[in-house]
């Protein structure tokens, strides 16, 4: 897409980038691939080893993170190289994230104790995550590809997940009044629903800066949101 | 080659592929100066093409472009110095407060008081601190000498010299250090009092802490000053204009504010240029 610097190792300095943050996205995939299955099974090691790993999400984040800031230092970027240098520093912390609220799901798989089991429920965790994998592996690809109409197509493709969580939702309020039993192992499918949504709202913000290296601008605010109820089903205070 | 013809007067660049770069110039803006359509012959050689560039009042302009793509030849052509030299001429309008500087009744020397000068190397005359400053001054005032002590104080306080020299004014100006030099070729250009100052690499000669003082000077001079500047150095166009105007082979590529130039440039070539991919 665009020529070679001058400067040959600036070049490779923008590879490395792209590399490691390639890594860490596939990284996070595979984290998220684990902690859905470990929840689904009920697999305590699998999720014992989600949770492991996520230390190397952590770790190649804070190795892309002084690439960057060396980068910055040595070479100056200006325009596009900056734009794609901070973008890297941006998705990096989002696919860290990612890892978290993978962890998180982990964690959760190893305090349930409920012999409470519903395969709607499990298939629509599973359905979500399933989304929110196709976002990420598409706004992944959008990144290494410098794609910005991929980018926009993720970052309007948010909705399902919203609308699969919202489904979710009145669902295990259901189970939760049916029997007051159900109510912990309940609440811990809900926060692994919400920590899959968030995932997706993380591979949003990934689009919008792949747009923005890419375009040079920002995208607008206006992000369809297929969740409209939530806030009407549970009164907040705040 | 049309882009250039999408570089108007308000400063705007209007993207070819609408992608909405626009560059809104402030509201205050006023043109100081408007290059329109020059162009510039070195005998036969048309050095520069169809050049039209606002200088915004009490603004930085920074002038980037590689070697020989006619940014110093602009600045010439703005105090009209090239009528010095024999087979070059400039075509077009410059205005400057409205009026065309390249017409044949403008008086050169009132001209290049209003506009000032300053070049690449230091270039103070063999003479004393005091007598540098003073000099141009006596050229278009009559002072008292109390009101000519005056004005070199301010000068050299303008440019931020005054401190270090002011117990050796009657010393030789040549004597001073490369930067402190550069210093004095700013202060001269000042205590006459002009309207719009040019810097040709004023800080290509100098090491890095020189350069930050002449660039803290420049942000300080556009209180009161219009100012252009031609630079190599991209983080120095970053760090001290306002707009930046991108020249390649005698055109003006394009013209945006600096925020937009180095983050998000709309041509290719400006693109390529600023981040090291030329040629």
């Amino acid at each position: 897409m665009v020529t070679e610097h001058t400067m040959k190792a600036f070049d490779a300095d923008l590879q490395d980038l792209g590399r490691m943050v390639a890594e860490m996205g596939g990284f996070a995939e595979q984290q998220i691939n684990d902690a859905v299955d470990a929840l689904d099974r009920r697999d305590a090691l699998l999720a014992q080893q989600v949770i492991v790993s996520d230390v190397q999400i952590d770790m190649l984040q804070r190795e892309v993170e002084e690439k960057v800031i060396l980068t910055i230092a040595r070479r100056q970027p200006m325009a596009v190289d900056l734009r794609e240098i901070v973008g890297a520093l941006r998705i990096s912390n989002d696919l860290e994230r990612i890892g978290d609220l993978a962890k998180n799901i982990a964690k959760r798989v190893l305090v349930l104790d409920s012999e409470f089991r519903s395969q709607k429920v499990m298939r629509g965790v599973e359905h979500m995550a399933e989304l929110v994998l196709a976002q990420i592996k598409d706004v992944l690809d959008a990144y290494a590809r410098r794609d910005a109409a991929k980018a926009i197509a993720v970052w309007r493709s948010d909705e399902g997940v919203d609308a699969v969580n919202n489904s979710l939702f009145r669902e295990l309020l259901t189970y939760m009044m049916e029997d007051p039993r159900n109510i912990s192992i309940c609440i811990h499918l809900l926060f692994c629903a919400k920590n899959i949504e968030r995932m997706g709202d993380h591979a949003t913000n990934i689009a919008e800066t792949v747009y923005y290296m890419v375009e040079g601008r920002t995208l607008g605010d206006e992000r369809p949101k297929g969740d409209k109820t939530s806030m009407t089903i549970v009164p907040f205070d705040a | 080659m049309t882009r250039m013809h999408e570089v108007h007067r308000g400063g705007v660049t209007i993207p070819a592929s609408g992608t909405g770069a626009n560059v809104d110039p402030p509201a205050e803006a006023d043109e100081k100066v408007s290059v329109r359509g020059v162009d510039f012959y070195y005998g036969d050689n048309n050095a520069l093409k169809k050049i039209t560039v606002p200088l915004y009042a009490r603004k930085v302009t920074a002038f980037i472009g590689p070697s020989g793509c006619g940014k110093s030849t602009l600045l010439r052509i703005l105090n009209r110095i090239y009528d010095l030299y024999p087979n070059q001429r400039a075509e077009g309008e410059v205005l400057l407060d409205g009026e065309n500087i390249l017409s044949p009744k403008q008086d050169l020397n009132l001209l290049r008081a209003r506009i000032g000068m300053v070049f690449q190397k230091p270039t103070p005359f063999p003479m004393s601190i005091y007598e540098n400053i003073a000099f141009g001054v006596r050229l278009y005032e009559r002072l008292s000498r109390s009101d000519l002590d005056m004005r070199v104080e301010q000068a050299l306080r303008r440019a931020a010299l005054w401190d270090e020299v002011k117990d050796q004014l009657h010393t030789n100006g040549l004597s001073l250090s490369g930067g402190q030099q550069q210093r004095l070729c700013i202060a001269r250009t000042v205590a006459v009092k002009p309207e719009v100052i040019l810097l040709d690499e004023p800080c290509s000669a100098l090491d890095p802490i020189s350069t930050a003082k002449i660039e803290e000077l420049i942000d300080e001079l556009t209180d009161d000053y219009t100012i252009a500047i031609v630079t190599h150095n991209m983080q120095q166009a970053a760090r001290v204009s306002a707009y930046t105007a991108f020249m390649y082979l005698g055109e003006l590529v394009e013209f945006g504010t600096t925020s937009k130039m180095f983050t998000a440039p709309t041509d290719r070539r400006t693109q390529d240029y600023i981040t090291g991919r030329f040629g």
